[in-house]
């Protein structure tokens, strides 16, 4: 794609190619409500991208794909940093704090959601229709991650002092998990219980209600349960 | 490593000699001229200092600053360029697009040539003809992203996405060796690309010496029973 030298103006047109129930979309959605950015939504087929996707991001053909003035931004958390440091300013909330060995900290939980959840959320996904115990070792580990994960959000939020990751405001480690609750909600109607179990981890329970109730995730963080899993029955049904 | 001296700026480098991560690590300390304290971690035998520093993961390279640890490898190189701003930068300062295209390519390295590798060098027949495959796809996407006419992967300028993928270009050889192909035939750009990095002083001294790699990765399918 051509790319002028110079940088798109921050008043140029935006767009998100994705996919609704996507971990990886919705944080970007967030984070342009955020800034108070419009944009526009397309919607993806995976199982029939669109030229405008392959074209954008020939390499992984992946959503979330940020266009800007035209030129394309992929993969999740690089979104999100661009996001961050095209619209800064004082009357705009900050995805990451300015503070060096912070940036690092939030950085080092964005990767460890993207490593341990993802590895969990993938088998809870793709393997579901199997429901044996590969499955049941995905819910594990989403366990494990998540007690970790407790651990963590007590340090980031003063030990709870603070109602989210990035302190009195949404930031950049609530937004990559926060993608995951749409998910989250439909395994635990499969499973009888929430997988954010209040009674083994409190804090990140509390975090889930909040973050959910947040304006800036309404519409975009799934709250139906039974069209998540029937998302879930029509990506498998193609994959047979 | 004895005498060696505590900087005023108290930086120190948990690491493993021939890991490519860590080199990341060496390469962008001696680009911004910051003198450290290189500490060789015995991962059969991990330290007291390493497990405290990297509870999560027990890994190295970790980067303790005053005592406090950064991990992983891409993160401690975002951490060195917004800690001491007036060093030389790794990413380019006020070009959003440029830095997100920098991310990317240090990402893609992240994700795919240590893993596809390994696949390469442990696996035998099917599983590792494919593993070959998928690292030429790999090489070739790199050799694309570099284009005609561009020195390094942002440009004119030696920077992240360089860092990331530079100690592997040692890795090169013995993958060559391992997969019967040559990177120069295949992927001339990125060849030449490899020779330009190796010209600089921070790459030349901390990137082991191709052969060595080789042995290394001999002694490793020798412990593992991999014939």
């Amino acid at each position: 794609m051509a790319g002028a030298g110079a940088g798109a103006a921050a008043s140029d047109e935006l767009k998100v190619l994705g996919v609704w129930p996507s971990p990886f979309v919705i944080p970007v959605r967030i984070a342009l409500t955020m800034k108070g950015l419009s944009y526009e939504y397309v919607e993806e087929d995976l199982y029939n991208k669109s030229a405008l996707l392959v074209g954008s991001n020939p390499v992984q053909k992946k959503v979330p794909v940020l266009l800007h003035g035209g030129r394309a931004i992929n993969e999740s958390q690089i979104i999100l940093q661009y996001i961050d440091e095209l619209w800064a300013g004082t009357s705009l909330p900050a995805l990451l704090p300015s503070d060096p060995y912070e940036r690092a900290m939030a950085r080092f939980w964005a990767a460890y959601i993207d490593d341990k959840v993802r590895a969990a959320w993938v088998v809870l996904v793709f393997r579901y229709n199997n429901k044996d115990e590969w499955w049941a070792e995905g819910v594990a580990r989403a366990g494990e991650a998540l007690d970790t994960l407790e651990g963590a959000f007590r340090d980031c939020s003063s030990e709870g002092k603070k109602p989210f990751f990035g302190g009195d405001g949404i930031g950049f480690v609530d937004l990559v998990l926060g993608g995951y609750l749409g998910w989250f909600g439909a395994v635990g109607k499969i499973i009888g219980r929430r997988l954010i179990d209040p009674a083994r981890t409190p804090l990140l329970a509390a975090w889930e209600d909040r973050f959910r109730a947040a304006d800036v995730a309404k519409g975009v963080v799934p709250d139906d349960v039974d069209k998540v899993l029937a998302y879930q029955q029509a990506l498998l049904a193609r994959l047979q | 490593m004895a005498g060696a001296a505590k900087s005023g700026h108290q930086l120190q480098l948990l690491d493993f000699w021939v890991s490519p991560f860590g080199q990341r690590c060496r390469i962008a300390l001696d680009e911004k001229g910051l003198p450290y304290e290189y500490l060789e971690q015995d991962l059969a035998n991990k330290s007291e200092l390493l497990l405290r520093s990297n509870p999560v993961h027990k890994k190295i390279p970790v980067l303790l600053h005053a005592g406090r640890p950064v991990c992983e490898s891409l993160i401690i190189l975002h951490y060195l360029d917004e800690a001491f701003p007036s060093s030389a930068p790794l990413l380019p300062a006020g070009d959003a697009y440029a830095r997100a295209q920098a991310r990317f390519w240090a990402d893609y390295v992240d994700k795919k040539v240590y893993e596809c590798g390994t696949r390469l060098w442990k696996l035998k027949g099917e599983p590792q003809a494919q593993a070959v495959a998928e690292m030429l796809d790999i090489l070739r996407t790199l050799d694309g992203a570099l284009g005609d006419g561009r020195e390094f992967f942002g440009g004119a300028a030696f920077g992240l996405a360089d860092v990331a993928l530079a100690p592997f270009t040692s890795w090169f050889h013995a993958y060559e060796r391992f997969g019967g192909f040559s990177v120069e035939e295949e992927c001339p750009r990125l060849a030449a690309w490899a020779k330009r990095c190796a010209q600089r002083p921070s790459v030349a001294k901390n990137v082991t010496p191709p052969e060595k790699v080789y042995d290394f990765i001999c002694g490793l399918k020798k412990r593992f029973g991999i014939e």
